[in-house]
């Protein structure tokens, strides 16, 4: 065969089109976030780590603060040497990223410098810094939970009059917004900064043990480090113990498959003293465990178990099955922790000089350090703040949903968050001046526009990455967040050129070997989906989807590496997991049997 | 049955006493010594080749006569070697050498003189740092009565004296003085599956790995390269199996039942099964780390899985010697300031 050889990269930005008929929802994105002609020089990659499905107009405020807090943190903050901030371009739904690297060795040198004053402070006082952020967090979702719903009254209560408060409820109407939004932003200052340093730290010594053990999985190093009672792991041993006190007070039989949450609250409510004693436990484990979401937090739709307690009481059947039949669920957590001991131990000894133990025991020293954040952070951030976040803007759609301003609460997510500022202010507006506001004749049609554009995007596979290949990918945060390196970039090439192989390769993330039907799941909606037995095929899993892990038999993602939730969950559980595929979900048939080879990273299409 | 200047039991020697019982047996005792399973036996020990040889040597020298051999003169040597083969194969055992054998056999074999026994030369100078001279030395399987098992020993003594042995020696120029034969005599172990393990990758040299290969029936199909064996690669403290190549295991080694070993066709449904379990793949490994710690380095191992018990037992541990022997540096050293070890992430690409 003589097929012209295209040179090695990834379609151009300038080559990737705006769907037809949605050029007007595109337009809606920030004027910053659009590709340019300049941008074809760049290489690019679609982050669908964080963002694998279309976002809404709203939902797009996530990337515009996590990469300010993100890019504040590396360039201005700590000054990494090697790396500025992300940049981000938004198309057809799909937020594509593009990093920054510092190559001149004197600019280098120079960021060395500060680095060290700065980065290596907070390596230093980990401890105490660590110890404030907590309480930054916590002070933080106290200010978010006291914010006062949005409400108009007809005439301001004689209280407010009485008193002299001399402000109008309209204007708090636009507080209470920008004090949502300021918080949002603020809590991604919060997420980052930390985040880099941390990672940096456990692949240091990731990186070590590569060079001693070059035949060692990412997954062993990731349970060297690894610890035992990381807040993510709480939800779920909620859950575990829910189970266990279904059981013990006698009302597991109310726990079916298919039954509405709601209607087993109702038959617990009536069923007497024991389930009501179930019902008072489940509020103890509510609050705030229940405030973790069925996604990575940064799409609205991502509900929490507290806003849809259908995610946590479709996994308790399961679980009340195996309470019965004698397990405890009970995490073992002083047998993982000798676990964890043995593993280091064992490994420092097959360590060939002294020397070599010396510096392994720095290196393990220091990650022990920072894991909990890295670890920890996430509840907080990630969950339970963006979940007041994204219910606060809820409130903001009821209203202005009330005032016709569109059909339902949700439609409030079409809006940026620029324009649900100009809403607001139309509402104050009208309010005050006792006209009809103008955004019920203006917003219906955008709204339903950009539902459909939505729709539409939801249809068409992305490209991966755009734009030419650089030689190496040396930015510590592009590798750390996304394990994209130059090795997985050849494997998605390769994967573009081999799409009839039955092959699909990614990282070997939790090892194993087993077989089974796949059931690709792309949307939240789709778990229900899910039966006993199936391989998990997905863009990226999250650690809220942990109760589903004990369905499901092996677990494969598009993105992701070792220390993606995808898969430190599914070594939790003993699942082998491949991630960072790329495209498993493209090359992957709902239904077909598939292989996944979790200790080589390989999954083979059967049939 | 006490151990003596003849026989020594597995449970009384160690690889200290190399130079009385040889190479592989010094190991099989230090093996049993460490409380891993080997097929129980004795050495005849190098106590009893002097005795031997002796009397040979009186009638007519032939230690001398080895030692004015040239290397390069394969003609002279194959003759001379002939010649004293022959004489040693012939040469009646002393009368209490006999009776020690004979008597640890019937021990060994609890009375039953039909119990098959494996005869395996050890070398004293085998298991050196260059250990190619192990191959060098003849091993009998599936021998099954007292009046071979004494013949056998006679042969292991003899093989001492092959072409192969003799022009090794000579090119080293190893003393003929100080050269003798042990000779192991130990339960045959009639092995549903056997193979060997290295306490290490052979590819990267890593040492948290454990390369299993094995494939069905005697282990000496596997040695001898006549059978392509399944392979698994373990991490060695954590069990994970990250490689499983099953291969298609054609033949294997079968005891006959009149003595000795023959290659039989493996069942079609067999070839491409796996020869191990995973639980058993996880004993091999737990003992692979009991060896590896017992000595203090990287071992190169036989083993075997009992057809009737499943019972996993061992037939040979050596030094690994290709990665040993080669120079380790520190991937890393300790620093001063710990944080520093960080601008390998942080510093980019140097």
């Amino acid at each position: 065969m003589n097929t012209p050889v295209s040179p090695r990269g990834f379609p151009l930005p300038s080559s990737l089109k705006v769907i037809p008929g949605t050029e007007r929802a595109q337009a809606a994105y920030p004027y910053h976030t659009q590709f340019s002609e300049s941008d074809d020089d760049r290489f690019w990659f679609y982050n669908s780590m964080h963002f694998p499905e279309p976002m809404s107009a709203f939902d797009m405020v996530t990337a515009e603060a996590a990469y300010c807090a993100l890019g504040a943190s590396n360039t201005r903050v700590h000054c990494l040497p090697t790396t500025l901030g992300i940049d981000h371009r938004i198309i057809n739904g799909r937020v594509y990223i593009g990093g920054n690297a510092v190559t001149d060795p004197a600019e280098i040198a120079r960021r060395t410098e500060e680095f060290h004053k700065r980065a290596f402070y907070y390596y230093a006082n980990w401890e105490r810094l660590y110890a404030q952020w907590r309480e930054k967090m916590m002070k933080l979702i106290q200010d978010a939970q006291a914010l006062p719903r949005p409400e108009l009254p007809e005439f301001e209560p004689l209280a407010h009059v009485h008193a002299g408060r001399g402000v109008a409820s309209n204007h708090y109407l636009l507080e209470t917004y920008q004090k949502t939004l300021e918080g949002y932003f603020r809590m991604w200052h919060h997420h980052f900064e930390f985040l880099l340093l941390g990672y940096g730290a456990y692949l240091t010594f990731f990186g070590f043990c590569k060079k001693a053990f070059p035949e060692i999985t990412d997954q062993t190093i990731a349970r060297m480090v690894a610890g035992m009672d990381a807040e993510i792991f709480r939800p779920d041993d909620e859950l575990r113990r829910l189970a266990r006190r279904a059981v013990e007070l006698g009302v597991d039989a109310t726990f079916q498959r298919q039954v509405p949450a709601d209607d087993i609250i109702r038959t617990l409510q009536q069923s007497g003293e024991p389930g009501r004693s179930w019902l008072e436990e489940l509020q103890v484990s509510r609050d705030p465990w229940f405030n973790i979401n069925v996604g990575d937090g940064f799409y609205h739709y991502h509900r929490a178990w507290n806003d849809d307690l259908s995610m946590p009481f479709a996994c308790l059947p399961e679980y009340i099955k195996r309470v019965k039949s004698g397990e405890s669920l009970l995490r073992p957590i002083e047998k993982l922790q000798a676990e964890r001991k043995d593993l280091i131990e064992g490994y420092r000894e097959l360590l060939n000089t002294d020397e070599d133990r010396a510096a392994y025991d720095q290196m393990i020293t220091l990650a022990h350090r920072v894991f909990p954040y890295v670890e920890g952070h996430k509840f907080y951030c990630e969950h339970w703040y963006t979940n007041l976040f994204f219910n606060k803007i809820r409130e903001f759609g009821a209203l202005l949903s009330a005032h016709g301003f569109f059909p339902a609460t949700e439609d409030v997510f079409q809006l940026t968050h620029y324009e649900l500022e100009m809403a607001i202010i139309d509402l104050m507006t009208s309010w005050s001046n006792g006209s009809p506001p103008r955004g019920p004749a203006h917003w219906p049609k955008i709204v339903a526009e950009r539902r459909a554009a939505i729709v539409e995007w939801t249809k068409h596979v992305t490209p991966p990455a755009l734009g030419p290949v650089p030689d190496v990918i040396d930015d510590p945060a592009i590798v750390m967040l996304w394990g994209i390196t130059r090795e997985s970039l050849d494997t998605w090439l390769a994967a573009d050129g081999g799409a009839d192989s039955n092959e699909v390769r990614g990282f070997a993330a939790s090892s194993g070997v087993v077989e089974g039907p796949a059931r690709i799941v792309k949307s939240v909606d789709d778990i229900s989906r899910l039966q006993q037995g199936d391989v998990l095929v997905c863009q990226i899993t999250n650690p809220t989807w942990a109760p589903i892990f004990q369905m499901i038999v092996a677990a494969v993602s598009d993105i992701g590496g070792s220390m993606s939730h995808a898969a430190i969950v599914a070594r939790e559980y003993g699942l082998p997991a491949v991630v960072g595929t790329g495209n498993a979900t493209a090359r992957i048939k709902d239904g077909q049997r598939i292989r996944v080879d979790g200790g080589r990273g390989i999954v083979t299409i059967l049939e | 049955m006490p151990s003596t200047q003849v026989i020594g039991w597995f449970a009384d020697i160690g690889l200290n006493d190399r130079v009385h019982v040889g190479g592989k047996g010094g190991s099989l005792g230090e093996l049993q010594r460490a409380g891993i399973a080997v097929p129980p036996g004795f050495v005849v020990k190098t106590g009893a080749f002097e005795r031997f040889i002796g009397p040979l040597e009186r009638k007519s020298p032939l230690r001398s006569r080895v030692a004015a051999l040239s290397a390069e003169d394969l003609a002279a040597a194959t003759a001379c070697c002939a010649e004293i083969r022959a004489r040693v194969e012939a040469q009646e055992l002393p009368l209490e050498v006999l009776d020690e054998i004979s008597s640890a056999h019937a021990a060994l074999c609890c009375g039953d003189e039909q119990t098959p026994v494996a005869v395996r030369s050890s070398a004293t100078t085998e298991d050196a740092a260059d250990a190619s001279f192990a191959g060098l030395q003849d091993t009998y399987l599936w021998v099954t009565d007292l009046k071979q098992t004494l013949q056998r020993v006679r042969n292991c003594w003899a093989s001492l004296y092959s072409v192969e042995s003799v022009t090794y020696r000579r090119r080293r120029g190893l003393p003929e003085e100080g050269v003798a034969m042990a000779v192991v005599v130990q339960k045959m172990v009639h092995a549903r599956t056997a193979g060997v393990m290295f306490t290490r990758s052979p590819v990267t040299g890593d040492r948290s790995v454990v390369t299993v290969e094995g494939s069905w029936g005697l282990g000496s199909a596997v040695v001898g390269g006549e059978v392509t064996p399944d392979r698994w690669v373990l991490g060695k403290i954590t069990g994970d199996i990250s490689v499983r190549e099953i291969s298609e295991k054609l033949i294997r080694h079968e005891p006959v039942s009149a003595g000795g070993v023959e290659t039989v066709a493996v069942a079609e449904a067999e070839r491409r099964a796996a020869c191990l379990s995973d639980e058993e793949l996880q004993t091999l490994r737990a003992i692979a780390r009991k060896v590896e710690r017992h000595y203090g380095r990287p071992q190169d191992i036989e083993w075997a899985v009992e057809l009737r018990t499943n019972a996993i037992l061992l037939l040979q541990s050596r030094p690994e010697t290709v990665w040993s022997t080669k120079q380790s540096t520190p991937v890393a050293r300790p620093a001063a300031n710990p944080l520093t070890h960080v601008m390998s992430v942080f510093g980019g690409k140097r």
